[in-house]
């Protein structure tokens, strides 16, 4: 079965810059997959080349199979989504715009316009033009206007930025009853809080480069091994520690890498020291601490960044 | 391309819209601008200004234009004054406020990308925004022959025209030629739209298509007034502005006709291919 986005060496290139770096990409059916990046990383060019929006230097994306380039709007047969911001026509309402955009996808997606702005509950204000709409109605009416394609697959670049926490709650409980009804989601997103909370699959993108792709969990896993630790004095404690693992400074203690043998080891020479301990807690790193040493790291090489997260 | 159904992948779309679905709705979207009616309102506004003025001074007349010393004999020397009136200037600019728009337009609102996402190609697109932006071009000439010629015949009555060879013509012969002329006007002004659709395409820019549409036609309007240049005349577009005249002569002098249909086409159809090609290959981006 050919998996709803397989991308493969995607390369976009504009002039010295290059925005989409040999970006490998593979979400199978169900999954809810994070497409995770800081904004600039090369995430909603990525998004314009599966949808065929833009051509690829290099390398290509298949959507079911499908190639966009070679196919053109074909290849988005049960594809829907948006990239950036949703965009519709000022001057006319919101119902007449889905109308446009229904008549544009044909096989009976006008029939779905009622049944969409209820969706996103959009359907008294469906009368009115887009113009007047709020940043989060316009977002809802790009999730209705995706809904008409009965999409399979939806591509969401983004969807909750510039939302109030309750636009935001709203949305992400939409893109969760959504994702329930077997819909493969594409999230980019550049929340992490947002990715942990809907996503089971994630790729992390800088610099238009894949740092990671896989399962959340593990990537989190994979951080696991650091402890944090609260004494009666840290400056010694941090002079003991560091005979067990690296040790770093953080406001009101210390974090110390180790496994549960050396922090044992640790907790028993900090005794005998005469240095009380007050806390000695396993840290796992959040998914924003990953982000960040991935996305904000030192090397310039994105795999070896992947090592020394992992470490 | 392959029939063969991919395993898992969604259901082909079997009833896929064309050119004639995106048509529909490029007229729909005209209807709901401001720009649509700008243009409309001054086609039928210049007529009846014209004959306003007529009416308040009533002895003089456009003398120097064609039909101009017989606006008061009879109403359908009206449309025919009007047409030789706009056919440089106002009838161009009309026409390019929307050509030179109607790409450009989806650029600035950044909705190109959320028709370019649904079920239709991008060549689908392009051929019914041209056939929605020669569509209007028609809509604006015949309003403005049309009003023109309602409110002249009002006031001066439809009766017999002197065509432009001095013979007199019937009313319904008046009205044939007229009408006739007025499509064979449509030609350069086809031309000029096809035009704007080239720089709406490329510049992305309504204003700047808008303007640069302009300025081709002031352009070749200049080319035709060098007279060293003497020679190109036939192939400016200019010079077709008034090829419509010929249809006004007894007989009927086709040769401007036909040199205008060509020399239009040679203006026109290049302008599409190259809008068109520009359109498929481009980068959506921004919005």
């Amino acid at each position: 079965m050919a998996a709803p986005i397989e991308a493969r060496g995607l390369v976009k290139r504009y002039g010295d810059i290059t925005a989409v770096d040999h970006v490998d990409l593979t979400v199978s059916a169900g999954d809810v997959y994070g497409y995770l990046g800081p904004n600039g990383a090369g995430k909603t060019t990525s998004l314009r080349m599966l949808l065929g929006l833009i051509r690829p230097d290099e390398g290509a994306a298949r959507l079911f199979g499908r190639d966009p380039l070679q196919e053109g709007v074909r290849a988005l047969d049960g594809v829907a989504g948006f990239v950036e911001a949703p965009r519709f026509y000022p001057y006319l309402s919101g119902r007449r715009n889905l109308e446009l955009v229904a008549a544009l996808d044909g096989d009976g997606a006008a029939a779905r316009i009622g049944e969409a702005l209820d969706v996103v509950d959009l359907a008294d204000r469906a009368k009115d033009r887009v113009g007047g709409y709020s940043h989060g109605m316009r977002q809802r009416l790009g999730i209705a206007g995706a809904l008409l394609r009965a999409p399979r697959l939806l591509l969401l670049d983004e969807p909750t930025t510039g939302l109030d926490p309750a636009g935001m709650r709203d949305m992400r409980a939409l893109i969760r009853r959504l994702a329930g009804q077997g819909i493969t989601v594409l999230l980019s997103s550049h929340l992490m809080g947002e990715v942990e909370e809907l996503c089971d699959r994630v790729a992390i993108i800088g610099s238009g480069r894949v740092l990671y792709e896989g399962a959340l969990d593990q990537l989190i896993a994979s951080a696991a091994g650091r402890y944090e630790l609260r004494t009666t004095d840290d400056v010694y404690a941090a002079e003991i520690a560091a005979r067990y693992g690296d040790v770093a400074e953080i406001p009101g203690g210390l974090t110390v890498d180790g496994d549960e043998r050396s922090v044992a080891e640790l907790s028993v020479a900090l005794g005998l020291a005469g240095v009380g301990i007050t806390a000695l807690v396993p840290r796992t790193a959040t998914l924003e601490e990953l982000f960040l040493r991935m996305t904000e790291g030192p090397s310039p090489n994105g795999h070896h960044k992947l090592e020394e997260v992992a470490r | 391309m392959s029939a063969v159904a991919v395993p898992g992948a969604p259901a082909r779309a079997t009833r896929r819209p064309g050119v004639r679905a995106v048509y529909r709705w490029e007229l729909r979207k005209l209807l709901a601008q401001k720009r649509t009616f700008i243009g409309l309102g001054s086609a039928v506004a210049v007529p009846l200004i014209f004959v306003i003025a007529l009416l308040a001074d009533s002895s003089g007349g456009p003398d120097e234009l064609p039909f101009g010393s017989f606006v008061r004999e009879t109403g359908f020397a009206v449309p025919l004054v009007c047409l030789a009136f706009g056919a440089f200037w106002l009838l161009p600019l009309i026409t390019a406020l929307v050509a030179g728009d109607i790409v450009a337009n989806e650029d600035h609102n950044g909705t190109l990308k959320t028709i370019l996402t649904r079920s239709v190609e991008r060549w689908h697109v392009f051929a019914g925004k041209a056939l929605a932006a020669l569509t209007y071009t028609a809509g604006v000439l015949f309003a403005y022959v049309g009003i023109a010629l309602v409110a002249g015949g009002l006031i001066w009555g439809f009766d017999p025209l002197t065509t432009l060879s001095g013979t007199q013509i019937d009313a319904g012969r008046a009205l044939l030629l007229t009408g006739a002329g007025t499509l064979a006007y449509l030609l350069p002004m086809s031309a000029i739209a096809a035009i704007g659709i080239l720089l709406s395409t490329l510049t992305r820019n309504s204003a700047a298509a808008v303007v640069g549409t302009l300025m081709v036609s002031i352009f070749v309007q200049i080319i035709g007034s060098i007279s060293a240049l003497d020679a190109l005349d036939p192939y400016l577009l200019s010079t077709q502005f008034n090829a419509w005249q010929g249809i006004l002569r007894e007989p009927t002098d086709w040769a401007p006709i036909v040199r205008s249909a060509w020399v239009c086409a040679l203006y026109a159809l290049p302008a599409l291919g190259w809008a068109l090609t520009a359109f498929l290959r481009r980068d959506v981006t921004g919005g």
